[in-house]
């Protein structure tokens, strides 16, 4: 069985994000970028299964600029056998990502697609779902553990009502939640056997997918910022001040 | 893991030692561990750059594309009193307080162009790695470092993620991990290298980018203050840097040899920007970023010896700052030059790494540090004595006195009692020019992976609350630029908190703890501030 993880470079989650003054986007530059959190446990997951022996190859596939060679050097460290780059200068959204990644499974022809459940940057959640739509495979979003059956998962979903566990039959596409491992680190020996190994470098436009943003992105502010709260003397102003200045009772 | 040169800390002096001894022989195998998840985020300076050291490394720089593009294009000194400002000319400055031949630069994204040019020459650099150990041959002479182990829990125990720390072995292992690295100061208390050596002298100093008005704005100028809101007595200044892109680097520094233990560094920062000379310029800005950092002031009397069997110490790891100049990352990158000209001649014709010493005698470096000896020990008269006396000896007699002034104490001797010193009462944060401690390491990006050791160790737990509290009100509780510290009361009982998540990697806990009860180790790999563009 073949995996192939998609891979994010994102802004890491501990920065502090900062709007751009112009509100036409947020502040990249010197900005610390990691793996999307996920994504993370997307490789752990594979680089798990084939640890037991379950699949024989992981392949870590990335879109983005040339930089996002470093998330994928960071998936090779943690166990993924190589990579694959689809170089896209600027902006990108989910549609175009998933008809890049169809062309890429067309060519590679994995048995799974695992990658993480949601982007922290845009929160889209939507690339493994459009993805399975134009190939036609199942889905299983959310998942919080993963078992490996003979020609099919059972995957144990995180959905609202609490957990929810189905069974797909493979090719299938997973997207998962970061309750499904704990992603290891990557050794300071294995860096080094990542440097060594495969990262094949393929332009977007090569694949003859268009890429062009659908959406047009009007303006980015920072949310409101909170006001300071008041001190209330009883529970007969707190109910009044609920009641007629916050209007929320 | 074996290596010839093992250099711990991708700094300014790490970096320049990797490049230039690359340059000087392609096929040394080199490599840097830095304990920042990337270089340059553990990286806080002024900066304005004297580019003498870099000409030497790349004499080609300006063609390159660094990140060194604003120059300095004036220059103010002011002297703060409560609400006036006096404006000193600065003919009348000593040489080395000039500044037109120099750059307003982030230090950060410096440190990430050099390890670019240092990584396309073929030096393996590991950031995350925090070298935790040092490791010695039989004979006592240093042999390389061990990372730290990864995944272990609060109590000690290893998670299922552990991975265990790596040996790496190198001819020669440089230090240079900055102010007061964890494993330097254990080397130099092992091989005596201080001996015969003054106390070293440290300050704190914190930073702040702001985002200003326009019209408050002039890229290229350089203002510092000295005076208001520190007394005579307490030692320090203030930088301005108006650099590109509207953004102003906001500085302060403050000599960690205060005596009032009610004194908290942080606040008289924060004090210092509502003064109307300060205010004026960042008004109707935004402040985006915040750090701090120790830094070395005791000079050429306090620097120890650099070199010992198997190892060098380089930068300021040793201590190479220049004080009265407020510059240290040029005399860094040259003692790096230095280091890797001696390690070279060490690994290829077996001469001794003593030969360091010689190199740094003879160099440019050391007349330096020599002429700006007597600057610092002169404010320990007070500021307007220390001024006066830096006058004649800076620009009458250009460092040549003949004579050294002595640094008479470490500064964690120099705290007084709380009993004996005045309680200072700090304005409250208004959230637009003054904030408060937690809001400001929020904007460090700080992270420490959960549920592992504190990497902040007492050597005696019970001491802060038994002793310090009542000696002298527990000053970690201010001196901490990040509010790690904090004394709780429960039930009628005081109890010493240490949220080491908080912790900015700034060491100065582990200076001015009266008692040196504190040790600073290396936490988790990865972790502590991300700091971009400082």
């Amino acid at each position: 069985m073949k995996i192939l993880v998609a891979v994010k470079r994102v802004i890491d989650y501990n920065v502090q994000i900062r709007v751009k003054e112009d509100n036409s986007g947020i502040v990249t530059d010197n900005v610390k970028m990691s793996t999307n959190p996920p994504d993370d446990n997307a490789i752990e997951e594979a680089v798990k299964i084939k640890e037991a022996g379950k699949a024989s190859e992981v392949v870590a596939v990335s879109v983005g600029e040339e930089k996002a060679q470093e998330t994928l050097r960071k998936a090779l460290a943690v166990g993924a056998d190589r990579g694959i780059l689809v170089k896209v200068d600027g902006a990108i959204e989910p549609l175009a990502v998933s008809k890049i990644l169809q062309k890429i499974v067309e060519k590679e022809k994995p048995d799974l697609v695992f990658m993480g459940k949601q982007a922290i940057d845009d929160d889209c959640n939507q690339t493994g779902q459009m993805l399975a739509a134009l190939l036609n495979w199942p889905q299983a979003t959310f998942a919080s553990k993963i078992q490996v059956k003979e020609k099919s998962l059972e995957v144990t979903r995180e959905i609202d009502e609490g957990l929810e566990t189905i069974e797909v039959s493979v090719p299938a596409i997973v997207t998962c939640d970061l309750r499904l491992n704990e992603p290891r680190y990557a050794s300071l020996p294995n860096i080094m056997k990542a440097k060594k190994k495969p990262v094949e470098q393929i332009n977007a436009s090569d694949l003859g997918v268009d890429t062009k943003p659908r959406i047009e992105q009007i303006k980015v502010e920072e949310p409101p910022k909170r006001k300071a709260g008041i001190k209330v003397a009883s529970v007969e102003e707190l109910v009044q001040k609920l009641k007629n200045e916050a209007k929320v009772i | 893991m074996e290596y010839d040169v093992v250099i711990v800390g991708g700094g300014p002096s790490g970096l320049t030692t990797a490049i230039k001894l690359k340059q000087l022989n392609s096929d040394l195998n080199v490599c840097i561990l830095e304990k920042a998840s990337e270089i340059g985020a553990h990286i806080l300076s002024g900066n304005v750059f004297e580019t003498r050291a870099l000409n030497e490394l790349f004499p080609n720089w300006k063609e390159l594309n660094t990140p060194i593009k604003t120059k300095v294009t004036k220059e103010k000194f002011l002297f703060l009193g409560k609400t006036k400002s006096l404006s000193w000319p600065t003919w009348l400055l000593p040489s080395v307080q000039q500044n037109h031949k120099n750059y307003i630069i982030s230090l950060a994204n410096l440190c990430r162009w050099l390890a670019e040019q240092a990584e396309s020459l073929g030096v393996e650099i590991f950031p995350g790695f925090p070298a935790s150990e040092i490791l010695y041959n039989e004979d006592g002479s240093v042999k390389g470092v061990a990372t730290q182990d990864m995944g272990i829990d609060k109590e000690g125990n290893k998670k299922d993620s552990f991975e265990p720390g790596i040996e790496l072995i190198g001819k020669v292992t440089v230090f240079a991990e900055g102010c007061r690295g964890h494993l330097g100061k254990q080397l130099i208390k092992k091989f005596d290298l201080d001996k015969g050596k003054d106390p070293q002298q440290y300050g704190i100093g914190f930073k702040e980018i702001w985002e200003i008005e326009e019209k408050n704005h002039e890229e290229g100028l350089v203002m510092h203050t000295a005076g208001w809101p520190l007394d005579n007595s307490t030692y320090g200044g203030s930088f301005i840097y108006h650099a590109e892109k509207k953004q102003i680097f906001l500085g302060y520094v403050i000599g960690l040899d205060y005596k009032n233990p009610y004194l908290s560094p942080f606040d008289e920062f924060q004090r210092f920007k509502t003064h109307p000379a300060i205010k004026k310029i960042i008004e109707g800005g935004k402040r985006i970023s915040y750090g701090a950092r120790a830094l070395i002031e005791g000079g050429f009397q306090s620097l120890p010896k650099m070199f010992m069997p198997g190892a060098l110490l380089v930068g300021c790891d040793a201590g190479t700052l220049n004080m009265p100049k407020i510059k240290g990352s040029h005399t860094a990158m040259k003692s790096g030059l230095i280091a890797a000209e001696a390690i070279n001649e060490h690994i290829k014709d077996n001469k001794d790494l003593s030969n360091f010493e010689e190199k740094f005698k003879a160099s440019w470096l050391f007349d330096e540090l020599y002429k700006a000896r007597n600057v610092k020990p002169s404010f320990s008269w007070g500021l307007i004595l220390g001024i006066i006396f830096t006058g004649i000896d800076q620009i009458l007699f250009r460092g040549n006195l003949p004579f050294t002034l002595k640094h008479k104490h470490a500064d964690h001797e120099t705290l007084k009692s709380a009993k004996e010193m005045p309680k200072i009462d700090y304005p409250k944060p208004d959230n637009i020019l003054t904030f408060d401690k937690t809001s400001s390491v929020y904007l460090t990006g700080t992270n420490h992976a959960d549920n592992q050791p504190v990497h902040l160790k007492l050597k005696d737990p019970n001491l802060p609350i038994s002793y310090t509290l009542e000696a002298f009100d527990e000053p970690a509780q201010r001196y901490c630029p990040a509010g790690v510290y904090e004394v709780q009361r429960e039930n009628n009982v005081n109890k010493f908190v240490i949220n080491s998540q908080n912790c900015i990697h700034c060491k100065t806990c582990d200076i001015k703890e009266p008692s040196q009860n504190i040790t600073w180790v290396t936490p988790e790999g990865g972790g502590g501030p991300k700091y971009g563009n400082m």
